[in-house]
């Protein structure tokens, strides 16, 4: 077994991200896995700050990290409030449906 | 370094499963699950990288507040789940595509598959660093003094999104009676209380 390396980390986010990008490509009934996929993404940036943070000896990636993780955790916040008064509305999440706005 | 090899593998192959079963399960709810299973992963690999303080937030912040949330409005929202997976396979082939096409980039970039010589393999040749100052105390020394303004400005972050969500969400619901303090403290008894003479034998009318 190989010693784990920079690499082994950032490919495993490289992975992460994929999925996140997958899940929004794939779901079109439901926006709450799309906001699921987003924060999934979020963790893959994550991952990859901490890992280079960690590998450089640098503190820098971390609070650049926990910034991710701030802006990450309004984003789900704001994101769930618009869905919740978007159901009391129209009475559906489907991406397919949200088209109110097309010209 | 054999063990720490075959956790990072253990946490690494979690992490990946449960976000595929993220993407790919059929019940909302298991996906909240399944996201809070890979946060928890995620924060031992970070663990593992001796960033203790993230590894902490995140299982403070996602697992105790954000998948929470998510959960909440999983469950508030009336979903009918039999017509949640339809398309799903329309968009299999074209999702995967650029999935694989997504991935392959990056881990060419990175020089993960190929044989790069750039500033990664450059890195892991030289192996995680070890710091004499524990990593919150290093993480607070900086956070306080050089990206204080950084700091202040992920706080108004924090407080617009609140606003922002009280704002959306609050809803005044015609028809519903509530109390009224100032009405009740202004009542004098001339406006509720009439003295009226009865007559005998006639009655209030």
């Amino acid at each position: 077994m190989m010693a784990v390396g920079l690499g082994h980390y950032l490919a495993l986010a490289a992975i992460l991200f994929t999925l996140g990008v997958f899940g929004i490509f794939l779901n079109r009934k439901n926006v709450i896995v799309i906001l699921m996929s987003v924060e999934l993404m979020l963790l893959a940036v994550n991952i990859n700050l901490v890992a280079f943070s960690a590998f450089r000896g640098n503190i820098e990636g971390q609070v650049f990290a926990m910034l991710v993780l701030t802006v990450a955790a309004a984003e789900a916040a704001i994101g769930l409030a618009i869905l919740v008064v978007y159901f009391r509305n129209r009475g559906t999440i489907a991406v397919e449906d949200i088209n109110a706005m097309k010209g | 370094m054999e063990l720490q090899a075959l956790a990072f593998y253990v946490f690494a192959a979690i992490t990946v499963v449960s976000a595929a079963m993220v993407v790919g399960s059929r019940n909302p709810v298991y996906s909240v699950l399944y996201l809070i299973l890979a946060f928890f992963n995620a924060a031992a690999l970070f663990l593992l990288l001796g960033a203790e303080f993230i590894a902490m937030i995140l299982v403070i912040v996602y697992v105790g507040a954000v998948a929470v949330l998510f959960l909440f409005v999983v469950m508030m929202l009336d979903i009918n789940l039999t017509e949640l997976k339809q398309g799903f396979l329309r968009y299999l082939p074209v999702g995967a595509t650029i999935g694989v096409v997504l991935l392959l980039e990056i881990l060419f970039a990175l020089g993960v598959l190929g044989a790069s010589k750039g500033t990664v393999a450059e890195l892991a040749a030289k192996g995680v660093p070890v710091s004499s100052v524990e990593n919150t105390r290093a993480l607070g020394r900086v956070l306080y003094t050089q990206y204080f303004y950084l700091f202040q400005a992920a706080g108004l972050v924090l407080l617009v999104a609140m606003i922002g969500a009280i704002v959306l969400t609050l809803r005044q619901r015609p028809g519903v009676r509530r109390q009224n303090v100032g009405d009740q403290l202004y009542r004098r008894r001339d406006k509720a209380v009439t003295v009226v003479k009865v007559p005998t034998r006639g009655g209030v009318r």
